[in-house]
């Protein structure tokens, strides 16, 4: 080296990187197969010897070897059965750079930590790296990304081990991302199953994210993104998303999301939105909103959820359209008497109004809050009074004469037949 | 003692009554899973069938029934047989037929049409409710002995525990609202057999809201299988306590 | 057979029974007669076990009667309104009774059921009956399982005088069988040749008890009704009743 700089010559710095052009172009077709029975025994050495472009295949085994870091633009490729092992210590693989691949490993045992958020995949500060089909065991978090652009997470399946909030983290955590693509990813026993903040202009596609202990979908401060044909499946809190602008979810489904705090789709501080397509099932609350302005929520199914939709008077100019409600305990629900959101040809399987004209729809409007829960509104206890004859009477009364509940909360086309798109 | 209640039973299945409401029941109940495409609307309708025909009809039918077979229970009474034995076949043939009605009207349409829990939750809670108020009007019709006054009773008894009991509990929870009352509620719901039965449902076709808010707490103590047992125990106390009182008037009673 | 001590009974009101004392043997056909209301049907429930009297002691064949309802096998018991299960036939009738008495086929008395022709009459719902029709099958009900004691409450009202007439002569026959046999009755025609023994009740109080020959013989009257008369006439002009009796009988 000293000989090299020792020369100042223009000409002679263009024949050096020449010379090294040459070097590196047999390089980048490198393939480095490592592990068991390779005469590279070790992920570690592996790592070493790459150089921006290889690809390093480790061979099936179980390396525990600690902690990993990986810079250079490689493609790590586990061999069926090659598996990384944590040892409950250390996080297994820390990325920080660009055009990285990671694909085919089973990452098991990851370290917890209180100070660092420990994971068994950690991306810092990077461009493009692509984790695919992978698969993560009882990691405190599974996949952690902060700080990078264009990064795409695809079919790995995570599964973590519950125990309380604290001592669990998320499966697939973004923090200040932009870009992203999470597809096709099954999640499960995490705090969060799918957490975002500050991530923008993303996807979150065909996920399933079910049973963990808060959310199945978590974000918040996140503009721009798309949310399509995930599934949120019996997650202790439902799906929770917050503060955030210009999202679209489609065709999701939530379902099972039961408990005192639990929400199919959990709306606060959104706005300019779309809901489309959805299905509700089965959830103590279908979508309960706070705070949220300007929402389309289109075509959506509820079916047999608790309360189909809770819209809390701090809601205004959401707009519910031709959604379909079948069996839910109590359709609308909400919390003042001033109403600033429009409800506009739904089905309402309660309806019981009539089509004269043969329009398809109801010649007269139809009121889906009902008295009674209001009621439940007020003392939740009454909750016990549910279906029975006395509530039935009363409910049929104030249809009769309204008094109590919002007169502006109204469909005024309700739909005779479930729509269908 | 069955001896008898076979001849009480072969006797009611054939009485136009006991046939036309098992007639009613099946229509409203095929009709019901015919016409509406929606599964849950139609055990909803049915659920009130449950919770209130179903107790009417048992009074009603058990307290005619008892007038009307005044001068055969006296004929019985000359016979070698105890009062006890000859009151407990009549309840026996009584609400043997009566659940026998209920099967046939409800119970086969519910088994084709909604075999799931919530179904067979009905069917329980409806046989229930047959022989919870046959016992009841036995006592009413025991007590009074003029055939009137004895169906003014029964009905009263009806109203009372299907509209004012539930009024009852409604008033008490907004006079007491900022008092947690979960427990209260709860106890006061399993004084009255009809939100007994009714709050059984409940848990299999509402579960998603009771599991909200307070709803947790009933989920958790109704669903778990202490809560089972508890229900069925309370169910067969409501039988059995009026029977017993029936058969305590009726021994001491002069016909 | 029918010891019967110190009964009283009261509803509420009135006196239904009011010191009633008395016995009844084999080969006895006791005539229960007195006003409505004057106690009869009660006292009859009483011995039946129907009603619990307040006081005193009621034995059948040296058993009280509170105790064990047994004693009512001994028993034959013919109602004033036979009501049955509606849609009950008559042959289920017969046979369910026969299950509650389990009397061997050979000792049933099947006597009435064949003079009041109701074997023919076997597969008849009780509710398209006519109340003559009924009466026959209490009075067949009653011999069915031939019994030491006949307990019968106006057995004849109601009943054709044919059947009258056949029920009358099965009475005979069971009264030579040295069974005893109550009889109320408002027809006291119908129990001149039956009767052995006259009781007479008003007001819950027992007038008299006395047998027919110290009766005829007192009053000098052939006659139970005019002799009954005879004696209402000498001691209190209550007895509207036997005026009536007496004029229905004209």
């Amino acid at each position: 080296m000293g000989f090299i700089l020792s020369f100042h010559s223009m000409n002679m710095r263009i024949l050096f990187l020449f010379i090294s052009l040459l070097f590196l172009q047999p390089v980048q077709a490198r393939t480095i197969v490592a592990g068991a029975g390779s005469s590279i025994p070790s992920l570690t050495k592996a790592l070493l010897l790459a150089e921006d472009g290889d690809t390093i295949i480790l061979k099936s085994g179980t390396y525990r070897e600690g902690n990993h870091v990986i810079r250079k633009a490689i493609t790590l490729l586990g061999e069926n059965g090659a598996i990384l092992d944590g040892e409950n210590k250390h996080e297994i693989l820390t990325i920080s750079g660009h055009d990285i691949k990671v694909k085919g490993i089973r990452f098991i045992n990851a370290g917890y930590s209180a100070l660092n958020d420990f994971a068994a995949i950690k991306l810092v500060d990077c461009a493009r790296v692509i984790i695919e089909n992978n698969t993560v065991i009882n990691a405190y978090f599974a996949i952690h990304i902060s700080n990078s652009n264009d990064c795409t997470v695809r079919g790995n399946s995570v599964s973590g081990t519950p125990r309380s909030e604290q001592l669990t983290g998320n499966g697939i955590h973004l923090w200040k991302c932009s870009g992203a693509m999470i597809d096709n990813n099954h999640i499960t026993g995490h705090r969060d199953g799918i957490y975002f903040e500050f991530v923008t202009g993303s996807t979150v596609q065909r996920n399933q994210s079910e049973r963990n202990i808060r959310y199945g979908l978590h974000f918040m401060f996140s503009h721009n993104d798309h949310y399509t044909n995930n599934t949120f499946h019996n997650n202790g809190a439902g799906v929770a998303v917050m503060y955030s602008h210009q999202v679209t979810m489609t065709g999701n489904t939530f379902d099972e999301n039961w408990g005192p705090s639990a929400y199919g789709l959990l709306l606060k501080e959104i706005s300019d939105s779309h809901i489309e397509k959805n299905i509700f099932l089965r959830n103590t609350a279908g979508i309960y909103m706070e705070g949220s302005s300007r929402i389309q929520i289109l075509h959506n199914n509820f079916t047999s959820n608790g309360w189909a939709v809770r819209v809390q008077a701090s809601c205004d100019g959401n707009e519910f359209r031709e959604n379909n409600f079948f069996g839910n305990s109590f359709d609308v629900a909400t919390n003042g008497t001033m109403v600033l959101n429009t409800f506009d040809r739904n089905y309402w399987d309660k309806y019981e109004g009539y089509d004269i004209n043969h329009d398809g729809t109801g010649d007269i409007p139809y009121h889906p809050i009902s008295m009674y829960s209001m009621i439940v509104e007020q003392t939740p206890s009454t909750l016990i009074l549910m279906r029975s004859f006395m509530v039935t009477l009363m409910d049929k009364a104030e249809k009769a004469i309204p008094s109590l509940t919002p007169e502006n909360l109204v469909d005024n086309k309700p739909c005779m037949k479930p729509n269908k798109k | 003692m069955l001896k008898l209640s076979r001849y009480v039973l072969y006797d009611i299945l054939r009485s136009k009554v006991i046939i036309a409401y098992a007639l009613f029941l099946g229509v409203i109940t095929f009709s019901l899973f015919s016409l509406e495409d929606n599964e849950s609307k139609a055990i909803l309708s049915l659920l009130n069938i449950v919770l209130i025909i179903i107790p009417l009809m048992s009074m009603i039918f058990t307290t005619i029934h008892y007038y009307n077979s005044y001068e055969f229970i006296e004929l019985l009474l000359a016979q070698p047989m105890g009062r006890g034995r000859i009151l407990l076949s009549e309840y026996g043939g009584v609400a043997i037929s009566l659940v026998t009605a209920f099967w046939t009207g409800a119970g086969i349409p519910v088994l084709l049409y909604a075999f799931n829990p919530t179904g067979m939750a009905l069917l329980f809670t409806g046989t229930c409710l047959t022989l919870i108020f046959t016992s009841l009007a036995f006592v009413t019709a025991v007590r009074a002995r003029d055939k009137a006054r004895g169906i003014g009773m029964a009905l009263l008894l009806w109203f009372y525990f299907a509209l004012i009991y539930d009024g009852l509990i409604l008033m008490i929870l907004f006079t007491f609202s900022d008092y947690p009352m979960e427990k209260a509620t709860l106890a006061l719901a399993a004084l009255n057999p009809i939100d007994l039965g009714r709050i059984f449902i409940m848990l299999k076709m509402d579960i998603s809201a009771l599991m909200g808010y307070t709803g947790a707490l009933y989920k958790q103590f109704f669903g778990s299988a202490q809560g089972i047992l508890f229900t069925t125990a309370i169910m067969l106390a409501w039988i059995i306590a009026p029977l017993l009182i029936a058969l305590r008037m009726f021994r001491k009673k002069d016909l | 057979m029918i010891r019967i001590e110190k009964i009283h009974k009261r509803f509420r009101r009135l006196q239904a029974l009011d010191d009633i004392s008395c016995f009844f043997g084999k080969g006895q056909v006791v005539a229960l007669i007195g006003p409505n209301g004057s106690g009869k049907t009660t006292l009859i429930k009483c011995i039946l076990g129907m009603v619990k009297p307040d006081s005193g002691q009621i034995f059948v064949n040296q058993l009280p009667v509170e105790k064990d309802p047994a004693y009512r096998a001994s028993i034959g018991y013919m109602p004033q309104i036979g009501r049955y299960p509606d849609n009950m036939r008559i042959g289920h009738l017969f046979r369910m009774m026969k299950n509650i008495r389990q009397v061997p086929d050979n000792e049933l008395d099947t006597d009435l059921l064949v003079k009041f022709n109701l074997v023919s009459l076997f597969e008849k719902p009780l509710r398209t009956l006519s109340g003559g029709t009924r009466q026959k099958v209490s009075a067949a009900l009653a011999f069915y399982f031939n019994p030491d004691i006949l307990i019968l409450d106006e057995p004849t009202a109601g009943l054709d005088p044919l059947s009258s007439e056949i029920l009358k002569e099965k009475i005979m026959e069971e009264k030579k069988k040295e069974k005893l046999i109550l009889i109320t009755s408002h027809i006291l025609s119908d129990l001149d040749d039956l009767t052995t023994d006259v009781i007479y009740m008003q007001d819950g109080k027992l007038v008299f008890y006395k047998d027919i020959n110290t009766l005829q013989q007192e009053t000098g009257e052939e006659k139970l009704g005019k002799a009954i008369a005879h004696v209402m006439k000498t001691e209190k002009r209550e007895a509207l009743w036997i005026d009536e009796v007496l004029a229905d009988k004209k």
